[in-house]
C-alpha cells in the first residue's frame, strides 16, 4: 500500500499522546483532545481507503501472519474505529469543562493519559487480527478502563472499581486459556489460521471458555454483576466512555468471532440468545427499581447489551451472515446514545444538585438542554423512528421473523416496553412542575456550553438512522471470505 | 502418560483452582491470588503448545507469548494492589473515625 500507514498511526498515536500527556499534565487537555482529533483523521483516511479498496491489511515491520502481526481493517473495523472517534472526540470536548477548575485537578491530571491509552487499546482491538494481540489489547483497555472508573476517588467508585478489576482480568484470563488451547490445536493465533480450522470439539471448547471470558468483560446477563456499580460511581465523561465504548470493545471481538467460527451451532445461537433475553429482561426490572439516573441509565446499558446479543442469534445459524450486521448498527446507536445519555445524566446532576429520580420534579432548577439531550438520546434507545436504534431494531426484527423465530421478536418488543417504562420515569420528573420547592421556577437555568457536545452526540445518534443504507452498506465492505 | 499431557493437565487444574479462589472467596487479596493462580494456569497451558518429542526443538513463540502475558498480569495485579491498598486506608480511617 501506498501513503502513510493510517492503521499504525490510529494506534501509535494515542499512544504517545497518553504518554506526553502524563509527562506534562499542565498541557494534558490541549495534547489529548489534538491526539483524539489527529486519530479520528487518521480514521477517516483509512475509511477512505476501505471506501475504495473494501480491505486494507498492513503486516507490521513487514512480518506476515502466521508469524507476525497483521493490522487489517474493514468496514466493521472503521466503523468501530469511527464510532470511537466520534464518540472519543465529543466526550474530550465536555471533558475540558467538567475536569475544569482546582478542585478536580487531580482527575484532569489522569483523565487524559488513561482515556488516549484506552483509545489505543480500543483501536488496536479493532484492527487486529491475531488472538494474542487481541488478549494483549483487551488488558490495555481493562487497565486503563479501571483507571477512569476509580477516577473519582471516592469509596463507592473504588470498591466497584476493584470488582471491576476482578471481572475484567479473570475474563481476560479465561480469553488467554482459549487462546492457548487453540494454539496447541492449531499452531497458529492468526484469523485466517482460526478460520480455516476444521470444527472439532476441542475447536469449540476453546472458543467457549473465550466466549465466557468476552461475556464477562462485556457484561452479558448472568455475568454483568460488576457493571451498574461500576458505570454509575464514575465521573461523567469516564462513565460515557466505560458505557459508550470500552464494552464494545469485547462485544465486536465476539461479533468477529461470530462472523468467522464455522462452529457455532444452532444450540450455542439460541444459549447466547437466551442470555441476551435473560439480560433484557433483569436489565429492564432493575432501571425500573433504581432510585439514582445514573444507575437506571448503567442497567439499561446491561439490557441493551442484552437486545445486541439476541440480534445475534435472532435468525439461527443460518442467518448469521446477516444477523451480525443488525448486532453492529445496534452497537454504533447504543455508543453514541449512552455517551450522550451518561454525558447528560451528569450534567443534569451537576446543576440540580442531585441525581435522585424521585426528587427531580421538585427541582426548580430545570436544565432544559441537557434534559433534552436525555430525551433524544432515549429516543434512540427505545427505538423510535428515525433513529440509528430504530433501524437497528427493524434489522433485528425483521430477520426474526422471515427466519420464523417469533420469540426473538417477542423479546424485543418485551424489551422495547422496559425501556419506555424506565425511561418515562425520569422524562415524566422532567415535564412535572407542580411539585417544586424551594423557590421559584428557574426554567432557564442551567444552560452552558458544556451542553454542546452531547447534544451534538444524541442528535447524531437519532439522525444517523437517516443513513442506515450508506452505513449498512460500509460495514458490508471487505467481509466474509475476504481474509488475504 | 507424555509430559506434555501431565503438563497441560496441570494448567488446566492449576487455573480451575485459580477460578474457585477468585469467585468463592471473600478476602480481596486471596481473591487476587486466585487470578494469579489463573493467570499462571493459562501460561502452563500456552507452553505445552511448546512441546516437541525430542530430539526436536521446541517451538519459541508460545514462550514469547508467555512472557508478553507475565508482563501484562504484572501491570494489572500492581493496579489490583494499589486500589486494595487505597481501600484499605480509607476503611481504617472510617473505622478510627
Amino acid at each position: 500500500m501506498t501513503g502513510p500507514d493510517w492503521l499504525t498511526l490510529s494506534i501509535m498515536l494515542p499512544l504517545f499522546g497518553a504518554v506526553a500527556a502524563f509527562i506534562l499534565p499542565r498541557a494534558a487537555a490541549g495534547l489529548g483532545l489534538a491526539t483524539v482529533a489527529a486519530t479520528t483523521l487518521c480514521v477517516l483516511m483509512m475509511a477512505d481507503r476501505v471506501a475504495a479498496f473494501g480491505a486494507v491489511t498492513v503486516p507490521l515491520g513487514g512480518w506476515g501472519a502466521p508469524l507476525g502481526i497483521e493490522l487489517r481493517a474493514d468496514g466493521l473495523s472503521v466503523a468501530m474505529l469511527a464510532l470511537t472517534g466520534m464518540v472519543g472526540l465529543l466526550v474530550s470536548v465536555s471533558a475540558i469543562d467538567a475536569f475544569a477548575g482546582d478542585r478536580t485537578a487531580r482527575q484532569r491530571h489522569y483523565f487524559w493519559p488513561l482515556w488516549l491509552l484506552l483509545l489505543s487499546g480500543l483501536n488496536g482491538v479493532y484492527l487486529g487480527t491475531d488472538l494474542f494481540n487481541l488478549y494483549v489489547m483487551i488488558e490495555i483497555i481493562a487497565l486503563a478502563a479501571v483507571g477512569l472508573t476509580v477516577l473519582g476517588g471516592t469509596r463507592e467508585a473504588l470498591r466497584a472499581g476493584l470488582d471491576y478489576v476482578y471481572a475484567s482480568i479473570l475474563g481476560a484470563l479465561l480469553f488467554l486459556l482459549g487462546v492457548g488451547l487453540i494454539y496447541l490445536q492449531l499452531g497458529r493465533l492468526d484469523f485466517a489460521g482460526v478460520i480455516a480450522a476444521p470444527p472439532s470439539a476441542a475447536m469449540t471448547a476453546a472458543l467457549a471458555v473465550m466466549f465466557v471470558g468476552l461475556a464477562l468483560k462485556t457484561a452479558l446477563f448472568p455475568l454483568h454483576v460488576w457493571l451498574p456499580a461500576a458505570h454509575a460511581n464514575a465521573a461523567a465523561p469516564a462513565s460515557a466512555l466505560l458505557s459508550g465504548l470500552v464494552v464494545k470493545g469485547a462485544l465486536y471481538i465476539v461479533l468477529r468471532l461470530a462472523g468467522y467460527m464455522p462452529a457455532l451451532t444452532e444450540d450455542i445461537l439460541t444459549l447466547i440468545g437466551l442470555m441476551g433475553a435473560g439480560a433484557v429482561i433483569w436489565g429492564g426490572i432493575q432501571a425500573l427499581r433504581a432510585d439514582r439516573l445514573k444507575l437506571l441509565v448503567a442497567w439499561s446499558t446491561v439490557a441493551q447489551i442484552g437486545l445486541i446479543f439476541v440480534a445475534l442469534a435472532r435468525a439461527g445459524e443460518r442467518g448469521l451472515s446477516d444477523s451480525w450486521k443488525a448486532a453492529a448498527l445496534l452497537i454504533l446507536a447504543h455508543g453514541i446514545a449512552k455517551a450522550a445519555m451518561f454525558l447528560a445524566a451528569g450534567r443534569i446532576k451537576d446543576e440540580v444538585g442531585h441525581d435522585r429520580i424521585r426528587d427531580l420534579d421538585r427541582s426548580p432548577i430545570r436544565p432544559t438542554l441537557a434534559q433534552v439531550t436525555f430525551a433524544l438520546a432515549a429516543i434512540n434507545l427505545i427505538g423510535l423512528p428515525p433513529s440509528l436504534g430504530f433501524i437497528g431494531k427493524w434489522q433485528l426484527m425483521e430477520g426474526a421473523m422471515m427466519a420464523g423465530y417469533w420469540h426473538w421478536v417477542a423479546i424485543t418488543m418485551i424489551g422495547t416496553l422496559f425501556s419506555v417504562a424506565y425511561f418515562s420515569r425520569v422524562l415524566a420528573g422532567f415535564l412535572r412542575f407542580d411539585r417544586v420547592r424551594g423557590g421559584p421556577l428557574a426554567e432557564h437555568h442551567g444552560w452552558s456550553g458544556a451542553d454542546a457536545a452531547p447534544l451534538i452526540l444524541a442528535g447524531a445518534a437519532v439522525l444517523l438512522g437517516l443513513a442506515a443504507g450508506p452505513i449498512i452498506a460500509f460495514i458490508d465492505l471487505g467481509a466474509g471470505g475476504a481474509m488475504p | 502418560m507424555t509430559p506434555d499431557l501431565i503438563y497441560g493437565a496441570a494448567g488446566l487444574a492449576v487455573f480451575g483452582i485459580g477460578l474457585w479462589g477468585a469467585i468463592a472467596l471473600q478476602d480481596r487479596m486471596r481473591r487476587l491470588l486466585g487470578l494469579k493462580l489463573c493467570s499462571v494456569g493459562a501460561g502452563f497451558v500456552l507452553i505445552v503448545g511448546a512441546w516437541r518429542e525430542p530430539p526436536a526443538a521446541p517451538d519459541p513463540v508460545p514462550h514469547a507469548l508467555v512472557i508478553t502475558g507475565i508482563v501484562v498480569m504484572l501491570s494489572a495485579t500492581a493496579a489490583a494492589l494499589a486500589l486494595i491498598r487505597r481501600l484499605h486506608d480509607l476503611e481504617a480511617a472510617d473505622d478510627r473515625a
